[in-house]
């Protein structure tokens, strides 16, 4: 062989493997999702992915259930209390970072993004529900809010703190030397500006909180009180023969508003790092 | 309407850096005052410190007689244009021009009247409704300017205005800063690092070096008599010849020629002395030839500039320009002659770089004052 | 006013450090005076070591080389994909990312489940039980499938950022593109690399959803940290044993993260 076609042929090889590559990719990960998209609509429900049939019997199990509908509002609760806790308190925090200058800050950020995912982890789990549990706020949604609070600000204030950065400071010195009080500055100037970067984390705690379960798992017991996670796990664990029907139709509405969620930011935003995690 | 005074205005970093160093000045009502130097002079931190964004560490100032130094920047009834213009994204052209209404509480709208009116004196009328980005660079340089105009300010400030303008544009934007500021009359300081903008626009300049000013005067007399060297190398676009030169026999003795010591100032030069001899390239005039009187050299490079050619001569130890008109352009290599126009030719200290004037006591106390 | 905003939130981590820690002491000492026992008893149990000895296999081979790798291969490959490859890609791995852990579970119960499960049909092994057969297997592919959408955003944003200049001037004097990676794109990222590889380890290392998947069994062979905490403290009610072995994992985090910080300062130095 010439040089010449080996080179054709290593070439062509490469652009086959590449492909075969993405195909194994979009298997891999399309795979398991077969099931959540068949199986709330099929007849008979299993672990098996179904064959071609439709019903929304299923979804009528969910109504009738006595804690799905609920542990929907619950966990919408949880969410929303979260993310207006987490942008509010984030939003003042990362400007106060952003303009003033203090030695170690960026120190103090990443130690503070550090314990951030050690919060919401487990290491913390036994500490967290004593914690709660001294506190008198164990089987309260304002314990879980709180909770997630403290461990989804950290990453908050660094995502948010990137747009702040950003931001070139001629807006705010501009609107200064118009006479524009420090106050008047945030809501005319900062806010606007900095929109979606608090889009971004509001959508972010959102996600992050739905898709909890360890924290509501153990800090709540009442099945009144519990979110959509956790109820869906019992409804597993509960004993006997699962009902699949009802299972993976829950899952599918549990699953909708964070694929929802995920396409209004990919549309309006990209979704993709503002550069928020520098090297 | 108001001039601006300051007295020992210094503004010193905290870790000590010392941005502008106990500066006295005086912009006169109305007046067109340009602040030029290399990056870094403190001309920046001089205009921020008027408008209130710095505060000063030392010193007083004072706007319209009414002394301002503790003054939060609202209350001091100045506008600024940034660099970058700072128009506010989210807002519409109209917005952002009523903004500083806003703020002062004016009603919804007169807001809008002014705001209007005001768009419609910079040829903004049919932008009104739209967003900054949609504008360009020469519209939202306007859209920034309204924004100033329009809360009637006592004076302006111009942080680089033209700096983010393509060079043609820049032009154009240049006289219509300068009618503009002419019709309105408001007192204006302008921050540039180009000496052209500042030698075009200003009625007076100040050229600052580390934190101190080094000359204040008209553009023609900055431009005409350098105070020192470092003004001399900053300000005109070709770069002043500037050559090591000894006095002896009444005459000056350059390593490329001759030339007479100039009259005005016989009596302050010795025998003997060495100085730095200043004569910009558009002062020397170019003969095909070697003369005794005047600066001989090699022509080694010639660089077209429209209707005239600035002329590189090399001599053995000094290498000189030379301004020429686009008829006479010489050969590479031709031997030529220059000889300054009478009353160019400015001396320097060898040692302080400071120009040697029969007026040299006036002329140097605003230097010596400062270092 | 800005002090206010500062210090709150600064107030409010160190409260609730202070709160937990000195939690964790009186819980871990108060009742019976054991003190260091619980530490030392941590230490000496088997199956804590067996836990930590999970969970760094668990670490490394899902986070460290499952998560990096995948997500650097497919931000490199969608670089040349059109964008209709790119998106359906990119969106299936996100989701895989951004669904309900509970949901998620499922999904992968269905998809190993010995009767009936998909993996068995495709793959035509019979009643295969992954689940019990492979255990740690199982929860290491579960957790590349379900991270690695954080490495290829990260590393999607690192490539775009590399000069399209400098890796054209490598084709022009004909690098080959293992050459390029290793002498431009690498260079370029290496940061990035050290960053995300930082996060994805810790949290994995404090993922609690192997739990929903196998329970930490059989036997044992899938539990990681997280598991066996809260099998002996919540399920096994040893709140103080328990709270000695979260504190020795919180120091092993912190010791993950100040061997991290090292390498990053140290690249920064250089």
């Amino acid at each position: 062989m010439t040089p010449n076609s080996t080179e054709v042929v290593r070439r062509s090889l490469g652009r086959i493997g590449s492909y075969v590559f993405v195909c194994v990719i979009t298997l891999f990960f399309a795979l398991p999702m077969v099931w959540l998209v068949l199986t709330p609509f099929s007849t008979s429900p299993s672990y098996r992915v179904p064959s071609p049939s439709f019903t929304l019997h299923n979804f009528r199990d969910v109504a009738h259930n006595p804690y799905a509908l609920g542990s929907l509002k619950n966990s919408l609760f949880l969410a929303l209390g979260t993310m207006v806790l987490v942008v509010v308190l984030a939003a003042l925090a990362s400007y106060a970072l952003s303009r003033v200058r203090i030695p170690g800050r960026d120190a103090l950020l990443y130690a503070l993004l550090l314990l951030s995912s050690i919060v919401t982890g487990t290491a913390t789990m036994v500490p967290i529900f004593v914690m709660i549990y001294q506190l008198n706020l164990i089987n309260t949604q304002t314990g879980v809010v709180l909770v997630m609070t403290g461990g989804l600000l950290p990453a908050a204030i660094f995502i948010i703190k990137d747009f702040m950065d950003a931001m070139p400071r001629s807006l705010e010195e501009s609107a200064r030397v118009f006479g524009a009080s420090p106050l008047q500055i945030l809501r005319h100037v900062v806010t606007p500006v900095v929109r979606p970067g608090l889009a971004t984390i509001a959508v972010w705690a959102v996600v992050n909180v739905w898709g909890n379960f360890l924290l509501p798992y153990i800090l709540l017991q009442d099945p009144g009180k519990q979110p959509g996670a956790v109820i869906m796990f019992n409804f597993y664990d509960e004993g006997g023969q699962p009902d699949f029907g009802l299972i993976a139709a829950f899952s599918l509405i549990y699953s909708i508003p964070v694929v929802v969620l995920y396409l209004v930011i990919n549309k309006r935003y990209g979704f993709r790092f503002q550069g928020g995690i520098k090297g | 309407m108001a001039g601006i005074s300051m007295n020992g205005l210094s503004k010193v970093y905290p870790g000590g850096v010392v941005a502008v160093d106990r500066l006295d000045l005086q912009v006169e009502d109305g007046e067109f005052f340009a602040l030029l130097g290399p990056s870094g002079c403190g001309k920046t931190t001089l205009l921020r410190t008027i408008a209130g964004l710095e505060q000063s560490s030392a010193g007083s100032l004072s706007i319209g007689g009414r002394v301002v130094t503790d003054l939060p920047p609202g209350d001091r009834n100045v506008a600024m244009v940034f660099q970058d213009y700072a128009l506010f994204p989210h807002m519409t052209v109209a917005d952002n021009i009523a903004y500083p209404l806003r703020i002062q509480k004016v009603g919804r709208t007169e807001r809008r009247g002014s705001a209007e009116e005001t768009a419609n004196g910079l040829s903004l009328a049919g932008l009104l409704e739209r967003r900054p980005a949609e504008l360009s660079g020469g519209q939202q340089q306007r859209v920034a300017l309204a924004r100033a105009i329009v809360s009637r300010p006592s004076v302006f400030l111009f942080d680089e205005p033209l700096s983010n303008l393509d060079a043609r544009l820049r032009l154009e934007a240049r006289t219509f800063l300068k009618r503009l500021q002419k019709e309105l009359g408001v007192t204006t300081v302008f921050v540039t690092h180009d000496q052209a903008e500042a030698l075009a626009l200003a009625d007076r300049m100040a050229i600052m070096e580390h934190g101190r000013i080094r000359q204040i005067g008209s553009p023609r007399e900055v431009f005409a008599r350098p105070a020192n060297t470092f003004v001399a190398n900053f300000i005109g676009s070709t770069p002043m010849n500037l050559l090591d030169a000894t006095v002896a026999d009444g005459s000056l003795h350059l390593a490329c020629g001759t030339i007479p010591v100039p009259a005005d100032v016989r009596s302050l030069v010795h025998e003997g002395d060495t100085l730095v001899v200043g004569i910009r390239p558009e002062y020397l005039t170019m003969t095909p030839g070697e003369h005794d009187d005047g600066l001989r050299g090699t022509v080694s490079v010639v660089e077209n500039l429209g209707t005239y050619a600035l002329v590189t001569l090399e001599n053995e130890a000094q290498t000189f320009g030379v301004v020429t008109g686009e008829a006479d352009e010489p050969a590479l290599g031709a031997r030529c002659s220059a000889v300054p126009q009478p009353g160019r030719v400015l001396l320097y200290g060898a040692e302080d770089g400071e120009l040697i004037t029969a007026e040299r006591t006036e002329q140097q106390e605003p230097a010596e004052a400062a270092s | 006013m800005t002090g206010v905003f500062l210090v709150f939130p600064a107030l409010w981590t160190v409260y609730i450090g202070l709160l937990r820690y000195s939690l964790t002491g009186v819980s871990a000492s108060a009742p019976t005076f054991r003190g260091i026992h619980n530490y030392t008893d941590a230490l000496r149990d088997p199956l804590f070591r067996n836990a930590l000895k999970l969970t760094i296999f668990f670490v490394l081979l899902s986070a460290v080389i499952g998560q990096s790798m995948l997500g650097f291969a497919i931000a490199w490959r969608m670089r040349r994909s059109n964008a209709i490859t790119r998106s359906v890609v990119q969106t299936l791995v996100l989701l895989a990312w951004i669904l309900p852990s509970t949901v998620v579970v499922f999904l992968w119960q269905a998809l190993l489940s010995r009767n009936d499960g998909t993996l068995n049909a495709l793959l035509r092994s019979g009643s295969t039980d992954w689940a019990l057969s492979h255990p740690l297997a199982t929860i290491v592919v579960f957790n590349i499938w379900r991270g690695t959408a954080f490495s290829m955003l990260l590393f999607s944003a690192a490539l775009a950022a590399v000069p399209n200049s400098q890796l054209e001037t490598a084709r022009l004097v004909g690098a080959s593109g293992l050459q390029q990676l290793r002498d431009v794109v690498f260079p370029h990222i290496r940061g990035h690399v050290l960053t995300n590889t930082l996060l994805i380890s810790l949290w994995t290392f404090n993922d609690f959803t192997p739990y929903l998947l196998t329970g930490g069994g059989p036997n044992h062979r899938s539990e990681t940290l997280p598991v066996y905490v809260y099998n002996v403290a919540l399920k096994g009610g040893q709140l103080g044993f328990g709270s000695a072995i979260s504190l020795i994992m919180l120091l092993i985090n912190l010791v993950v993260a100040l061997f991290y910080l090292r390498l990053l300062r140290e690249r920064r130095r250089a």
